[in-house]
C-alpha cells in the first residue's frame, strides 16, 4: 500500500530556508504570505495490505531515520 | 593512544585528523563505515569531517545509523573516548551520542574562515593541555553548524558544564558577531555527560603546523595523547 510521510520542523526551531523562501515570495510580488516553513515529503510503498502493520513499519521508519525528533515532527498518511 | 578513524563514503578530513593524531604520538587505524567492530585496543574513536553519504536526508543522518556506529556506541558506553569534528559532530547528534542538533547556519551561508574559540573546561581528556578561558585560533568550514537544543536540554547542558568550546572574538568575549552560524549560547562543542564524547564544529586538525597558519589545534591532540 502507498503511504506519505510529512516531516516538518517543530515550532520554535529556526528555519532559515523558510525565511529565504518567504523573502523570495515577497520579492515576486506575492503579497499576504506571513510565514513559510519548509519540510519534507516521502512517498513510500509498503509491502502489506494491513493498515496497522503499515503504520507500525512507517512509525519505525520515522523514528529511526526519516525524522530527527529533536527538531522535527512527522505525520503518517496511509492511502 | 590507539585511535580508530571511522571513514564514511563522503568523509574527506580523515587524513588530516590522522596526521594530527600521529604528530601527537597516537597510533592510527582507519575503520570502514560497514565494519562492525573497532580494532582491539582502541582508546579513541574519531568521526572526521566531510559530507558523509552526500549529506542526504540530513547531515550525519545516514552515517549516524551505519554499522560502524553501533561499535562506536558500544565503545562510548564502555567509557571509551569519541571525538567528532564537523560532520562528525553532526553524526554524534544524529546517533544520539550527544544532545541537540546542528541546523542550517542562521544566515544560510556556508562559512569558511578562521575562528577563535574560548576553552570552557580543561578537566577532560580532550582539553587538559589548554588553560580554562584560553582563546584558541582555529577555523570553521560548514553550512550546518547552528547548534540547537530545546530549552530543557540546553539548560541541562549548561547546568552540567558540558559546553567544551564557545565561539568568541579575539579577546575571548562571547559576542553575536563572533557567532557566525547562530548557535544557541555560542556553542561550538559539546561533551557527553561523562565527558568521554566530544563533538565540535571547528577544525583543530587544520591548525597543527605553523606553515599552514597556526598550531592552536595541537592542544586537543596533545591532550588525547597525554
Amino acid at each position: 500500500m502507498k503511504a506519505r510521510i510529512t516531516v516538518t520542523l517543530k515550532t520554535g526551531v529556526l528555519d532559515p530556508q523558510g525565511k529565504a523562501i518567504e523573502a523570495a515570495l515577497k520579492s515576486l510580488g506575492i503579497a499576504g504570505v506571513e510565514g513559510v516553513r519548509q519540510g519534507k515529503v516521502f512517498d513510500l510503498e509498503v509491502a502489506t495490505s494491513d493498515a496497522a502493520t503499515a503504520q507500525e513499519t512507517l512509525k519505525a521508519a520515522c523514528e529511526k531515520l526519516l525524522a530527527n525528533t529533536v527538531v522535527e515532527n512527522y505525520a503518517i498518511e496511509i492511502a | 593512544m590507539h585511535a580508530a578513524i571511522v571513514v564514511f563514503p563522503g568523509s574527506n578530513r580523515e587524513a588530516d585528523v590522522a596526521r594530527a593524531l600521529r604528530m601527537s604520538g597516537a597510533k592510527v587505524s582507519m575503520v570502514w563505515h560497514a565494519d562492525t567492530a573497532l580494532p582491539a585496543g582502541t582508546d579513541l574513536a574519531v568521526l572526521p569531517g566531510g559530507f558523509s553519504y552526500g549529506d542526504y536526508l540530513r547531515c550525519g543522518a545516514i552515517a549516524g545509523r551505519a554499522a560502524a556506529m553501533d561499535a562506536v556506541r558500544a565503545h562510548a558506553a564502555r567509557g571509551g573516548l569519541v571525538l567528532g569534528i564537523c560532520n562528525g559532530f553532526q553524526i554524534l547528534c544524529e546517533s544520539g551520542l550527544l544532545p541537540g542538533a546542528l541546523m542550517r547556519n542562521a544566515d544560510r551561508r556556508f562559512i569558511c574562515h578562521r575562528q577563535t574559540l574560548r576553552v570552557e573546561r580543561t578537566d577532560t581528556r580532550f582539553a587538559q593541555a589548554y588553560t580554562k578561558g584560553q582563546v584558541i585560533d582555529v577555523c570553521v568550514a560548514h553550512g550546518e553548524g547552528n547548534y540547537f537544543a530545546d530549552p530543557e536540554t540546553l539548560a541541562r547542558i549548561e547546568g552540567e558544564g558540558r559546553v567544551a568550546f564557545r565561539y568568541c572574538d579575539e579577546a575571548g568575549a562571547i559576542t553575536v558577531a563572533a557567532n557566525r552560524n547562530g548557535s544557541l549560547n555560542s556553542i561550538a562543542g559539546v561533551y557527553s555527560e561523562a565527558a568521554n564524547v566530544l563533538g565540535m564544529m571547528p577544525h583543530p586538525e587544520n591548525f597543527v603546523e605553523d606553515l599552514i597558519g597556526g598550531t592552536d589545534g595541537r592542544g586537543l591532540f596533545a591532550s588525547l595523547a597525554a
